[in-house]
């Protein structure tokens, strides 16, 4: 049993959600109660793989799963490596502690209609695995649509506006894949195969012929669409804003990061750093789109008056960070990136369920209506969001602090110093808008008449709601405080050999 | 220049076919047309690849003689198909999602014109 689990361990996670995600629907037919409970069981299962597979990785280096036992360039191939080990602890880490709040806000916000959304939630993680856990690049196109067809049905049972915010997403994301599509066409037709690491030999000695250009172009294009590196971010913060509050503080955190996932595997380990940089100017371009993103997100989100919808655009700020960093096409700004991913995933998902907390309690999450009573009825959630806040400002004990720290490093170690002006410059912003919240939790005196503000008891939200935002805040910290640890262990082993 | 046209007019095709579907999803304010635009754009891909697999004089990869060649130089590949009818099946996931909510939205707003949505939606929130 043991044996058969190692040895079909890189499959697992994909195959038990996509399984599981079928099989919920017959479990909890008739009570839509029992969907939450088998959701965090299966959730919790695929958590404990995914750090056990990570361990495992970094004891015996890449786990190759062969489909069928179909050698690679024939067969579908699953390759474990320390990027994809480490990109799916975070995946199922995330949404393990994401899916533990839903407990009271689904039911809430998604009424009567649980058990499929259960479903949908683990169809798209199954997307997520596979999209990071793959060796085929056309296998990675059907898990992106996969996972994306999960997520628009997750946003539009939101809101009134979230279907047409949805649909939009929908276009703008069915045409990303579609570029992806043509990208690999070229590919293959130039190739003659799919296989990653098969392309990666074959690529370089046809490198100079514009077919191989045109395929680099157009999956970056479609990837870029996906994780909504701007000026493609258009479909993010409407889908965002308007999806339920699970749906969002689960999408947010590793919805974009999957396709920025894609992005660095393509960049760095399909084509090489060395192929992009002698051809064509991709990568600068990438940075500088990113930088752009980092400041026009940043003042997006400033002028916002919604925390959620404030959010959303602090996501595309922050997706400019990953982008940046894979830009600089440097060892530190590849581990700043993938740092990054990692942080802005708990971050994210932190803010988005205190986000979530306030409108179960308050009823609304308008920046303009808080006040210090909201401290007074909320204390633990405000400190989790003041914490989160800090973080992404990038204060030093917090997580923030250190992937910024390796961006700047990447930055000047490469002597870009625009790049470095804008990773400061956006610090600052990232503290206006989030000291704004701050500033009237734990300053802005109450104004109305009644209750006196000495009155008001602590009314915090329940156990099931409160614990995951703990937790993801005592992550923050001491994911920040240990990072020389994951740095140094996992991260580093990442960056490929030559670069 | 006559070259590219009677050498690869497939592409030119598909080219074409590509643009307009562009054409509908980013021109059109009618979302059934945004809709057509991307079914349009999805199929000038599968077309690509097909067109790509095509050889002339080829024909199926079956070794016995009474059904295909024996001549492995004579084989079209395969695979480009397969990927194609995947691809085919995310197409109509796609299409029957995005009805869905194209449905859901007019039953919400009774349009379906993007301009008059956003309209709505602005004055909802005012």
């Amino acid at each position: 049993m043991r044996n058969l689990i190692l040895f079909n361990s890189p499959a697992l996670i994909p195959i038990l959600l996509m399984g599981s995600a079928m099989l919920l629907l017959i479990v909890a037919y008739k009570k839509p109660r029992l969907a939450y409970w088998f959701t965090e069981l299966i959730l919790l299962s695929t958590f404990s793989i995914a750090i056990l597979n990570l361990f495992r990785v970094l004891r015996e280096g890449a786990i190759h799963y062969r489909f069928g036992s179909w050698l690679p360039p024939i067969g579908i191939e699953y390759v474990l490596d320390h990027l994809s080990a480490f990109f799916m602890l975070v995946i199922n880490g995330i949404a393990f502690w994401v899916m533990l709040h839903a407990k009271e806000t689904v039911p809430y916000e998604v009424k009567s209609k649980e058990t499929p959304y259960y479903s949908l939630v683990l169809l798209m993680l199954a997307g997520f695995n596979g999209i990071v856990v793959t060796g085929d690049v056309f296998n990675l196109y059907v898990f992106l649509e996969i996972c994306s067809l999960a997520m628009y049905g997750l946003i539009a049972c939101g809101e009134k506006k979230a279907p047409f915010s949805a649909f939009r997403y929908l276009i703008m994301g069915s045409l990303g894949a579609t570029f992806y599509l043509l990208g690999v066409g070229f590919l293959l037709t130039a190739t003659g195969t799919l296989n990653m690491a098969d392309l990666k030999v074959i690529l370089p000695q046809i490198a100079h012929t514009p077919a191989i250009w045109i395929a680099l172009v157009l999956i970056l294009l479609g990837l870029g669409l996906k994780m909504a590196l701007f000026p493609l971010h258009g479909w993010l913060p409407d889908a965002y804003t308007y999806a339920p509050s699970t749906s969002s503080a689960l999408i947010a955190p590793t919805g974009t990061k999957v396709a920025a996932y894609a992005l660095i595997r393509f960049i760095f380990f399909i084509f090489g750093i060395d192929v992009i940089m002698k051809h064509t100017p991709l990568l600068t371009i990438i940075a500088i789109l990113s930088a752009l993103g980092i400041i026009i997100g940043s003042v997006m989100a400033i002028a916002q008056k919604e925390i959620k919808r404030m959010l959303a655009y602090s996501s595309v700020a922050q997706v400019g960070y990953i982008g940046l960093g894979i830009g600089l096409a440097t060892p530190y700004g590849l581990i700043g990136a993938v740092l990054h991913v990692m942080n802005h995933a708990v971050m994210k998902g932190l803010l988005f369920l205190v986000s979530a907390n306030f409108r179960r309690k308050l009823g609304h999450s308008n920046l303009d209506k808080l006040d210090t009573l909201t401290r007074r009825k909320m204390p633990w959630t405000s400190a989790a969001f003041a914490v989160a806040a800090l973080s992404m400002v990038g204060v030093p004990p917090t997580v923030g602090f250190f992937s910024k720290w390796y961006l700047v490093l990447g930055t000047i170690h490469t002597g870009q110093w625009l790049f470095l002006a804008t990773i400061l410059f956006s610090s600052l912003l990232n503290a206006v808008y989030f000291f704004r919240v701050l500033e009237r939790i734990y300053m802005k005196p109450y104004k109305g008449d009644s209750p006196q503000e000495n009155d008001v008891s602590c009314d915090e939200v329940c156990p099931s709601m409160l614990v995951p935002t703990l937790v993801l805040a005592l992550t923050v910290l001491l994911l920040g405080l240990f990072n020389m640890v994951i740095v140094n262990n996992v991260i580093k082993m990442i960056v490929p050999q030559g670069l | 220049m006559s070259d590219l046209f009677t050498g690869y007019y497939a592409y030119v095709f598909v080219f074409v076919l590509m643009m307009i579907g562009v054409y509908g999803i980013l021109v059109k304010r009618n979302l059934i047309k945004k809709m057509i635009g991307m079914t349009i754009f999805q199929l000038s891909i599968i077309l690509f690849y097909v067109a790509a697999a095509n050889k002339w004089g080829g024909t199926v990869p079956v070794l016995d003689a009474r059904l295909g060649t024996p001549l492995a130089s004579q084989y079209i590949n395969p695979l480009p198909h397969c990927l194609m009818l995947t691809a085919i099946v995310v197409g109509v996931a796609t299409s029957g999602v995005a009805f869905a909510l194209i449905i859901s939205t007019f039953r919400r707003f009774n349009t379906l014109d993007e301009n008059e949505l956003l309209e709505k939606m602005r004055k909802k929130d005012a």
